[in-house]
């Protein structure tokens, strides 16, 4: 048993769903208890589709459990099947059904149903979202791929993209981009708005670009085994993977590794001289391992900043997450205990958090500005424009949203300088974001407003002083230190606090004055 | 359609009713602690369950709510399963720690799921043994959340029923509201009541466990949301009394509950006039206002939050709409029956859900207005009808008088905001 509070990955069947709810003329059908069928808002609301998740759940109570629950699933079977005509049935269990032991496939495969019906085993209690996508997308490309004549022409399959993905929509158009430019033609796209009957041609291709392994990484291999396609290790994301990808693509396939590049905008924005207060910048990095290991190589080589934490929660990659913080010089942090992340990030202090929806709550609660580069999703991830991570206009997307959360360089120095300013002070926040502006008074206001939607109501929520400690209990600020302490900009502020009660904790200093604090700026002095 | 030929029924009460079985879009009972652990402020929830639990929790509302919330789940593991004394091991030493690092909590509800249910772990009596454990300080209760027991608001129904067996007794006279209301509506009630002379007041859920309300065979209480049955129940087998009434949704819902709270305390006609003559005016011009785009319009509800009978009877008799289906995920007669006096027979009345056929009859339909779940508005709005979400309801304050118009706003939005898009060419 283990507390938990938040989560980064929900159950393997919402992985299922990811898979089902991506392709098309797919159906799923679900044993599972009323309130499971939640998960379709995430669909519906997060990723605003307008169509239902194809998904149907027998929602058994409590009343049927001593009853026919196995004829409840045929029933929601035939129903699915009549309704729905799709070219496959997928059919599985969530964790209570699992518990009752009723045997979907098994099920189902008596009924004779006149179209694939692919079984699946996902264990609720010892695997999580990551591995349903997996081991679905796996299951479906082994029940329905199996070898066909290849190609004319040099065709590759885009696997790993699908529901709920973050920027999954638009790194597709941007693969397909690169792919073009190097005379390479896509056969399938799978899942997303794939059919099972795309699937069964996935065996005409000459490679798979394995765009999220996460997600497809089992299929690829079995692809690899039993089609002979060999597939990429290579993420596109950020300019050097991207450049490395394309000399992967090339030297699988035999070709030129043709690029244009017109509309990579990122090294010359890197380069050019405003971007200089970037240097350094210290940054913590979590979220998934794909683009974990994008990010922490753009942030150092790309971007110029310093890498001072990364890890990711999807423990099926710790191995090469490991791997990756050694070249690092740190030690990656493996969990999916959001309050282990914050006491990491709070621990490093870093200037800025590169992480998932988690991550950008935590930023807000320490005060650190925070770009979000990976799932899991919120509404916000998925922008009406085109907006991808991968390839050259992904690389451009991502110098505009990781510098957007930091104050601007000379706007650094404006704010230190005039920082007793009425309007243009530290606290003021960066000018370009509504967010710090200050709060309009809330008291004697409903605790729900008009204008707030459900989605937001509690993102307001004061924090808990319980946790919100920052643990300086027997150092004492004297009032002069504490006043310099005020003079250092916001963004730092936090910072200089540490250092200087670590500095003063390793000396056994309890009463902290405008000397220790200046003893240990010199001291921390890069 | 599934409306009856011809109806002999002359209110909605004595309407027959569309029983349906079959897949359910609806939420279970533990989104219900979503704000259930923000009212009670020294309360923790700890669902029992799986992954699917917590990520329920963290999706139903969309919303993250990120000052450490005063709920968790305890995910059941592999090796949970296999040995139910193993379990119960784990869930006090994973209680231990909890209440060792939250040392505010005073009550804590140990919340049955799916699973926990399942396997048959007894919750019940891990409640007891951890009471012993940790009294004085934390007293531990128990209820159930799953999906397989309640749905949706059913959930507070059975946090607030398994408090009443521990109220303290009490042979006072007094009045108890029941219900977890947003602070400024809550506070209206009692104003309101308290400016008629009734009084003492007492409300459950208290907002911290030592205010908790007494309750006896004096006791009086009305129901402030009509999904409380149980609790009803359990108040009564206390000895306490309930007054019935129409909830407090609209002018009209508002003034008939306070009548019969009034009726019952010997209000005299002329003290319920003062009080409530300006309120009530207020409320007319309000609703008059914001119900403008709904007259005339026709309204679908599928089943959700339990609210949907008492809304439909608002919508019909203060708005001018007409109800087509009135869908409830169970009906309680005893609850909403002078709600449901108040409609002419007329419009469908379905208990329970088989989705795929409700949404057939709300295409045949095509209702202006259709109330439903998050998973199902976007669908239908792509199928270019019009929705309202019902979760919205629940957390929004609606009741009594001064909410009267942002009741009838929270409909009419969506409507008037298809009528103010204005998303093809001008030709």
């Amino acid at each position: 048993m283990k507390l938990t509070v938040w989560t980064y990955e929900g159950p393997p069947h919402v992985g299922a769903m990811r898979v089902a709810t991506a392709m098309k003329g797919l159906h799923y059908v679900l044993h599972a208890p009323q309130g499971d069928t939640y998960a379709d808002l995430l669909f519906t609301m997060i990723e605003r589709r307008g169509h239902r998740p194809p998904v149907s759940y027998t929602t058994f109570e409590g009343r049927d459990l001593g009853e026919d629950t196995a004829g409840l699933f045929k029933r929601a079977c035939q129903d699915a099947y009549d309704r729905f005509q799709p070219q496959a049935l997928i059919v599985g269990a969530s964790c209570t059904a699992e518990l009752i032991q009723d045997d979907p496939g098994g099920l189902a495969e008596t009924m004779a149903l006149p179209v694939p019906v692919i079984a699946l085993e996902l264990p609720s209690y010892q695997r999580k979202e990551n591995f349903g996508t997996d081991e679905t997308f796996y299951q479906l490309v082994k029940a329905l791929a199996h070898p066909v004549e290849k190609t004319p022409e040099i065709t590759a399959n885009l696997i790993g993209p699908l529901a709920l993905g973050f920027r999954h929509r638009d790194d597709i158009e941007e693969v397909k981009g690169l792919l073009y430019e190097m005379g390479i033609g896509i056969n399938v796209v799978a899942p997303f708005d794939a059919t099972p009957e795309d699937l069964t041609r996935l065996g005409a291709a000459h490679v798979n670009v394995l765009m999220y392994p996460e997600h497809a990484e089992t299929a690829a291999r079995h692809m690899e085994r039993t089609l002979g396609i060999p597939f990429t290790k290579t993420v596109p994301i950020g300019v050097g993977a991207t450049h490395d990808f394309v000399a992967e693509m090339a030297r699988i396939c035999g070709i030129e590794p043709k690029k244009d590049m017109s509309r990579l905008r990122q090294p010359w924005w890197s380069k050019s001289v405003d971007s200089t207060y970037l240097t350094g910048k210290r940054v913590f990095i979590f979220g998934d391992a794909t683009h974990v290991q994008a990010a922490a190589r753009i942030a150092r080589d790309e971007m110029g900043f310093e890498v001072v934490g990364l890890g990711c929660y999807n423990r099926e990659f710790a191995r090469p997450i490991r791997a990756l913080a050694k070249a690092f010089g740190l030690e990656a942090l493996i969990t999916d205990d959001y309050l282990e992340v914050e006491k990491a990030i709070e621990d490093a202090a870093p200037e800025m958090i590169l992480g998932t929806q988690m991550e950008r709550h935590i930023g807000k609660r320490l005060g650190i500005p925070c770009a979000v580069i990976s799932a899991p999703v919120h509404v916000q991830d998925f922008p009406a424009r085109y907006s991808p991570q991968m390839g050259w206009e992904g690389a451009n997307v991502i110098f505009d949203t990781w510098i957007h959360p930091l104050v601007m360089g000379l706007e650094e120095h404006l704010l230190s300088m005039f920082r007793e300013d009425f309007e243009f002070h530290d606290a003021a926040g960066a000018s370009h974001h509504g967010g710090h502006a200050p709060r309009a008074s809330q008291g004697g206001q409903p605790p729900v407003s008009e204008a707030d939607s459900p989605r937001d109501i509690y993102e307001t929520e004061k924090q808990d002083p319980a946790i919100a400690d920052t643990g300086s209990d027997v150092m004492v600020w004297l009032a002069d230190a504490e006043r310099e302490l005020k003079k250092i900009p916001f963004f730092v502020r936090g910072k200089a606090r540490r250092n200087t009660e670590k500095f003063a904790a390793e000396r056994g200093v309890t009463q902290i004055s405008v000397d220790t604090l200046y003893e240990a700026k010199a001291h921390y002095a890069r | 359609m599934n409306r009856p030929a011809s109806i002999p029924a002359a209110t909605c009460r004595d309407a027959p009713i569309l029983k349906e079985r079959g897949q359910r879009e609806v939420f279970c009972g533990l989104t219900g602690i979503i704000w259930l652990h923000r009212k009670m402020q020294d309360a923790f929830f700890l669902v029992v369950g799986s992954r699917t639990c917590a990520h329920l929790l963290q999706s139903a509302a969309g919303v993250m709510i990120f000052a450490e919330p005063r709920f968790g789940t305890a995910i059941l593991e592999e090796t949970d399963l296999a040995g139910l004394a193993d379990a119960n091991d784990e869930l006090d030493r994973e209680v231990g720690r909890l209440l060792s690092r939250r040392p505010d909590i005073k009550q804590l509800f140990l919340v049955g799921s799916c699973p926990s249910e399942v396997i048959k772990l007894d919750l019940a009596r891990a409640a007891e043994r951890l009471t012993q454990i940790h009294a004085p300080h934390v007293r531990v209760l128990n209820y159930s959340g799953s999906g397989i027991e309640t749905t949706f608001t059913q959930g507070e129904d059975a946090c607030l029923a398994s408090m009443v067996p521990v109220l303290p007794g009490t042979e006072a006279r007094e009045l108890l509201l029941v219900g977890a209301l947003p602070d400024v509506v809550e506070d209206q009630a009692v104003g309101l009541l308290s400016k008629m002379g009734i009084g003492p007041i007492r409300v459950l859920p208290a907002p911290r466990s030592a205010q908790a309300p007494g309750v006896g065979p004096n006791t009086v209480f009305a129901c402030l949301q009509p999904f409380l049955g149980d609790t009803a129940a359990a108040l009564e087998r206390r000895g306490a009394r309930m007054i019935q009434a129409p909830f407090p949704f609209g002018e009209e819902g508002t003034t008939l509950w306070l009548r019969a709270i009034a009726d019952t305390f010997g209000v005299d006609d002329a003290t319920f006039e003062a009080v409530t003559a300006a309120p009530r005016a207020r409320a007319r011009t309000a609703i008059a206002n914001a119900s403008e785009h709904l007259r005339g319009k026709s309204v679908f509800f599928m089943p959700d939050s339990q609210l949907e009978i008492p809304l439909a009877r608002f919508l019909t008799r203060e708005c001018g709409m007409e109800a087509i289906e009135i869908g409830q995920p169970f009906i309680h007669k005893g609850l909403v029956g002078p709600d449901l006096d108040l409609m002419p027979a007329g419009p469908t009345i379905s208990e329970g859900q088989d989705v795929d056929h409700q949404l057939d009859r709300v295409r045949a339909a095509r209702p202006d207005l259709t109330v439903c779940g998050l998973g199902l508005a976007n669908p239908l709005e792509a199928e270019g009808l019009t929705t309202k979400w019902a979760i919205e309801l629940v957390f929004t304050p609606v009741h009594f008088y001064d909410q009267a118009g942002d009741l009838a706003g929270l409909f009419s939005r969506p409507l008037r905001r298809r009528d103010l898009l204005k998303l093809e060419a001008a030709e």
